[in-house]
């Protein structure tokens, strides 16, 4: 039983891989732009579908990165002239816009490829498993899992380390005193925005092959994302991590121990957290919200 | 500071709670129809995991709208559809209440959702107002919920269980074997549940872990872990609609070694994993595999106008729009009280399989074939819509069609005044 449960554990923490580069991005857009994107859901569908079209043309390998690159040019056109308009004001009209935005997206995808699910499948190379021990591993999970770590750890990097990030994180901490320092945010919100939905693509492409592609998809996975960077707090890059690491880790104990609650696990891990720490796990002080 | 930290949060909340509720607006098709046609109302979930079967659902009523008006109409008055979105429950409940008192429809047509089907039923019942069930598998509705406006043209869970369990039978799946079955967590898997259960019992199987699987549940490699630890000697589906396109893909990337079987499909979900990506044993109520002249013509039309093979849902509701069409020009009535007296009495009806079909008089299910698929090797597959292989009737040609629906016994109804 005990061997069991460590490999429910660990399978948790892949599964809450996959979680994490969808919250991430809602997180950054979120800290930095005080709009909550309903929409980001939508461009993870986009990502998956532009996956499955170009898979013909330019492989799997290539879809991979020509994807997410697509739908990050588009975040930069949907930045440019939709959410721009929108970060200073009431957080209402942001819900309202990307709401619509997501509902504009699925039901295009909806038209153009219609209801039932688009066939895509694991590439012959990636299929297989790798047995550890008594445990089991999908070869292609362990590539997403890679993936997802590197593409995770570039964003770190690219906070923490960059002229860019620094201005990020000082943009979500106080963006009067950037704007007195003579800085316009206005570029680094087109990157940040870019950069995310670029990511929820990422995460499209790499689920695609093992969920159904389908327009309600982006819809489904949103739900989860929100609540992760719920729990995790607002405006900390390692609580969005942490958080996205254990729901999938209580999401995979509820299925060994009580599976009819699983994906109510989630939800009653959110309140709990906001019960007790109502800023979430790591949510950190933020000054233009206080 | 908690108080602003508390409305960005709220705002957040909202976020969520607006997320979920995404897929919760419908879209009218067809605005409301005029006095000199015969309106006919058509629910079904176009999205949510149900999604996917009711699109197909939506082109088979459309074509046969077509189809019917192309040859005179009804009573040489053409049918107006007015066709949309079911959503949920409470959606599908008030839709049906204004399609029959706002649009005056004659029949309601359609429905996938067990729960949603059931509260078209009610409001069916309450109006007086024929309810044509074309995608619903319960039980339930057949027998504690029956009534009677209510008609069948999907199959019900046992009579499914029944042809899948032939198969199991034969391939001695059954006697002695120890089930691993996953369930859908609502109406319909419940219920599926039950009458699957009750083969199992019935026919000495046992079961090695029965559990519940939340509808909107896509990624299984946690009870993929389980399975695989539990070493069944079977594993059963009783998912439904996306369910069981997500299941599989992930069953099969998995590898786990032990056989499939359903007793819930459609072919939608199969197509939506590809090839290579389903096996196993698992009921369908048609398919365009079945040859008869009346079933070719019917793929051939459907093919020429949506540019895909029908589905079997798609074969539900093009059915039951005949069928009412149908019983309209032989009693000259659109009296919704008649029609469900001369369904009653046993009319005959081209269900474009090999023997006619026709609605059970007490529990107004129809009494028809069935069948089983078992899916083809990879290397055996020539396109994308060419997955499986069909078997024969069931039950076989000199057997009654009621052998394989459920009996007084096991699912009584008595029809509501």
């Amino acid at each position: 039983m005990l061997t069991q449960i460590v490999e429910q554990v660990i399978n948790g923490l892949l599964v809450g891989a996959y979680y994490l580069l969808i919250a991430l991005g809602l997180s950054l857009i979120f800290s930095l732009g005080g709009l909550v994107n309903l929409a980001h859901g939508a461009f993870y569908a986009l990502g998956a579908y532009f996956a499955v079209k170009l898979a013909d043309q330019v492989g799997f390998a290539g879809a991979l990165v020509v994807s997410p690159v697509l739908v990050a040019i588009l975040g930069l056109v949907v930045e440019r002239f939709l959410f721009r308009r929108f970060y200073r004001h009431d957080p209402a009209l942001g819900l309202l816009l990307t709401f619509g935005l997501a509902m504009v997206i699925e039901q295009l995808l909806r038209i153009v490829f219609g209801a039932a699910p688009i066939p895509f499948s694991i590439p012959s190379l990636l299929r297989g498993q790798i047995f550890v021990g008594d445990f089991v591993y999908s070869k292609y999970r362990l590539l997403m899992l890679v993936l997802a770590a590197t593409a995770v750890g570039c964003l770190w990097f690219l906070l923490q380390r960059t002229p860019f990030g620094r201005v990020v994180r000082a943009g979500v901490q106080n963006p009067d005193m950037v704007a007195a320092l003579g800085i316009s945010l206005t570029p680094y919100m087109s990157g940040v925005v870019a950069i995310s939905v670029g990511l929820a693509a990422l995460a499209g492409v790499l689920l695609a092959p093992i969920t159904g592609v389908h327009p309600a998809m982006g819809a489904e996975i949103l739900t989860a994302a929100f609540v992760v960077v719920v729990i995790g707090g607002l405006g900390s890059f390692w609580g969005v991590v942490y958080a996205a690491l254990i729901v999938g880790v209580v999401r995979g104990l509820t299925v060994y121990f009580f599976p009819p609650a699983a994906e109510a696990s989630m939800y009653l891990l959110m309140l709990l957290v906001l019960l007790v720490r109502p800023r979430g796990l790591f949510g950190e002080r933020i000054q233009r919200f206080e | 500071m908690s108080e602003s930290i508390s409305r960005v949060r709220r705002g957040l909340m909202q976020g969520g709670a607006a997320a979920a509720a995404l897929g919760a607006l419908g879209f009218p098709a067809i605005s409301r129809g005029q006095s000199d046609v015969i309106c006919i109302g058509h629910l079904t979930p176009l999205t949510g995991f149900l999604g996917p079967l009711g699109e197909y659902a939506q082109m088979g009523v459309k074509l046969a709208v077509e189809e019917i008006n192309a040859a005179g109409g009804v009573m040489g008055r053409k049918i107006e559809l007015i066709a949309e979105d079911s959503v949920n429950p409470q959606t599908a409940s008030t839709k049906a209440e204004r399609l029959i008192e706002r649009d005056k429809v004659v029949a309601i047509i359609g429905e996938i959702s067990s729960a949603s089907g059931l509260a078209i039923a009610q409001v069916a019942q309450r109006n007086r107002t024929l309810f044509f069930n074309t995608g619903c598998n319960s039980d339930e509705l057949r027998g504690k919920s029956c009534n009677r406006y209510m008609f069948h043209t999907e199959a019900a869970n046992t009579m499914y269980v029944y042809a899948a369990g032939q198969a199991l039978l034969r391939d001695g799946m059954v006697k002695g074997k120890k089930w691993y079955s996953l369930t859908a967590d609502y109406a319909f898997g419940h219920d599926l549940l039950k009458a699957a259960k009750r083969f199992m019992q019935a026919n000495g199987g046992e079961f090695a872990a029965d559990e519940l699987v939340p509808t909107d549940a896509a990624d299984f490699s946690a009870y993929l872990l389980k399975i695989r630890n539990a070493k069944p000697d079977i594993v059963i589906s009783n998912l439904a609609g996306a369910q069981i396109t997500n299941f599989m893909k992930q069953y099969m990337e998995y590898g786990l070694p032990f056989p499939v079987a359903g007793f819930g499909f459609d072919t939608a979900v199969a197509w939506g994993a590809g090839k290579g990506n389903v096996t196993g044993i698992w009921p369908l109520v048609w398919d365009s595999q079945v040859k008869t002249p009346s079933g070719q013509k019917f793929t051939d039309a459907f093919t020429k106008k949506y540019g895909k093979p029908p589905e079997n849902q798609a074969w539900g509701d093009y059915m039951s729009t005949k069928h009412v069409a149908q019983a309209m020009n032989d009693i000259k009535s659109t009296d919704s009280t008649k029609l469900a007296e001369h369904l009653e009495k046993g009319a005959k009806f081209d269900v474009l399989k090999t023997r006619e079909g026709y609605y059970r008089n007490w529990d107004h299910q129809l009494m028809q074939e069935m069948y089983t698929i078992r899916f083809k090797p990879a290397a055996e597959v020539k396109d994308k819509w060419d997955l499986f292989t069909i078997s024969a009737p069931v039950p076989g040609g000199n057997q009654s069609l009621e052998v394989i629906a459920p009996t007084k016994e096991e699912n009584n109804c008595t029809m509501p005044a």
